[in-house]
């Protein structure tokens, strides 16, 4: 039987203490705890090559349903998003056993604290990162449902963000397995809980508004309305208005049709707008083979255009001399 | 594998019983007829009585389910969190038991290495994804509750949205203790829609008994209407999870 009360920390390990894996025999010391949720408590602790996170929970099935995804992440070439599965085990002590799993130690602050400490101008950059890893992980078929600053770490530098938790991981089309009020489309009324593209761009949308109001506001009249109100009245998010607004109500069709978006919001338009013509016009770059073959083409071109002349020349003469001998 | 249907009570209130038949025995008795028994205690910013508290457990643990404990305004959130839950381990439970029949006696699927477990938490994924569930939500409106009425029909819309993000079929149905004039009331008849909750609910008005242990009876009790009603209908007969759990 489950029983969880708000005050109940579940499982209790103290720093020092050394867990042993019965399948796969690694040993790991826990070091400090890192932080602890519904779905268990991760640990920061010591093994052979290096400092890893670890996380367990009485419920065995809830770590399964973690790697699951975990290995799903693995599969999908070039997503950073999510830490790197290390080992799954259980541990045998003296009074029970517990299931945990060893994942890549992502050390770094979370998104909010690293904002406020490095400056606004660091939102959009991160945004921009984290909206292609979403479409890297939406194009393989999953939504990652829980997005949430608490759930983003910035490492480096080079500032790179990375997510922590991906227990609300969703296949695609079903049904979200957890969220988080604040940032969950159904919670302010504006669509479904299938998890899609959009729940996720929703999300993001949601988490450029926590930058600027750091006090989650709760819903009052709900939807569209309220939450434009709130993004008018913030300096920081009046440039991001209209990517905002698009996301909330799910106009985006794609993670990278959002950063699109975003991308020309943060480039400011006099730099932005001769950019893309050069790249036009410089499309295809002009090799050494092609410009000479341009320049025969022309040579040829010339050379048609003094040949007609002279047979028009010779056959106008021979015309005159026609005239001229039925004349005479 | 044949999903059946899952049946659910989740039962709302704020503290003891103080009339009727033990709530704790009565929630063994659903647990025997199929019904997982989930309780939700919701808390003001006082601190629930122990004996409250006890009760909470105790039922949930006689009923097969889940219990939790939460502060009001945290309530929308546990009532999907705790119905999900619910759900999984009662799904668990059915997987378990065929791994044994499958497996031999003593295997549960935490008998089996980490990397086939991965394998039968797909299945159960899918299970919780595709199952027919059948809620009844029990809400307790003792004079002390009446205030945080509001909230709990927010919960219960919030639920809704979360379930019906689901593929497989929902079915809702609200009983309210104490009742008019029995122990409860039914105040929304199985219905695939909780929306229509909206309307009947501000007409609630709250009594001064908490009948917890006849409330859950009468819930156990509604689930096999349910059944007999719809056996009348279709001839074919719907294998449920009853027997297997």
């Amino acid at each position: 039987m489950m029983m969880n009360n708000p005050s109940k920390n579940q499982c209790n390990v103290k720093p020092g203490t050394v867990i042993h894996g019965k399948w796969h025999r690694n040993s790991y010391a826990v070091i400090k705890e890192l932080g602890f949720g519904a779905n268990g408590t991760v640990y920061l602790a010591r093994a052979t090559d290096g400092q890893v996170a670890l996380k367990m929970s009485e419920n065995p099935m809830s770590i399964t349903s973690e790697v699951n995804v975990l290995k799903s992440f693995a599969k999908v070439q070039g997503s950073a998003l999510g830490p790197s599965l290390l080992d799954v085990d259980d541990w045998e002590y003296p009074d029970g056993k517990i299931s945990f799993y060893v994942m890549e130690f992502i050390k770094g602050p979370d998104l909010l604290s690293f904002l406020q400490k490095k400056g606004s101008d660091w939102l959009g950059v991160l945004m921009l990162q984290l909206l292609k890893d979403l479409q890297v992980l939406h194009s393989n078929g999953w939504v990652f449902g829980d997005l949430k600053p608490e759930n983003l770490i910035v490492t480096g530098p080079p500032a790179r963000i990375r997510c922590i938790d991906t227990g609300g991981t969703t296949v695609s089309g079903r049904a979200i397995k957890e969220f988080t009020e604040f940032f969950d489309r159904g919670y302010w009324g504006m669509g479904s809980r299938k998890a899609d593209e959009q729940y996720d761009l929703f999300a993001v949308a949601m988490i450029i508004i926590n930058a600027a109001y750091l006090k989650r506001f709760n819903r009052a009249e709900g939807g569209r309305a309220q939450l434009i109100k709130a993004v008018q009245a913030s300096p920081l998010l009046k440039k991001y208005e209209k990517v905002i607004d698009r996301a909330l109500t799910g106009r985006y069709i794609s993670a990278s049709d959002m950063r699109a978006d975003l991308l020309a919001v943060l480039q400011p338009s006099k730099l932005a707008a001769p950019a893309p013509k050069k790249t036009v016009q410089q499309a295809p770059p002009p090799t050494r083979t092609s410009r000479s073959r341009q320049a025969s083409v022309q040579k040829k071109k010339k050379g048609g255009m003094a040949e007609t002349a002279v047979i028009l020349a010779v056959i106008s003469l021979i015309y005159f001399f026609y005239l001229y001998s039925q004349l005479v | 594998m044949k999903t059946g249907t899952l049946k659910q009570v989740l039962l709302i209130t704020d503290g003891c019983s103080n009339q009727g038949e033990d709530p704790i025995a009565m929630a063994a008795l659903a647990k025997e007829q199929g019904v997982t028994v989930n309780v939700i205690g919701v808390m003001e910013q006082d601190v629930i009585d122990d004996q409250g508290l006890k009760e909470i457990e105790s039922i949930a643990m006689a009923g097969g389910g889940v219990s939790q404990v939460v502060y009001t305004q945290q309530l929308s959130q546990t009532v999907q969190m705790v119905t999900r839950k619910a759900m999984t381990q009662t799904l668990q439970g059915v997987v378990n038991k065929e791994l044994q029949q499958i497996l031999g006696r003593a295997k549960t699927v935490e008998d089996l290495p980490p990397e086939q477990r991965g394998e039968i938490m797909e299945v159960v994924d899918e299970l919780g994804e595709t199952v027919e569930l059948e809620v009844l939500i029990l809400v307790d409106t003792s004079a002390s509750m009446k205030h945080k009425l509001p909230t709990v029909k927010e919960a219960l819309l919030d639920l809704s949205l979360s379930l019906n993000a689901r593929s497989g079929e929902n079915s809702f149905s609200v009983l309210v203790f104490p009742g008019k004039r029995g122990e409860a009331d039914k105040l929304l008849d199985w219905t695939p829609k909780l929306e229509s909750l909206t309307s009947v609910f501000p007409k609630l008005t709250t009594g001064g008994i908490t009948p917890t242990g006849p409330a859950l009876r009468e819930a156990a009790a509604s689930f096999r209407q349910k059944r007999s009603l719809r056996s009348l209908l279709s001839s074919d007969d719907e294998q449920s999870f009853e027997e297997s759990v």
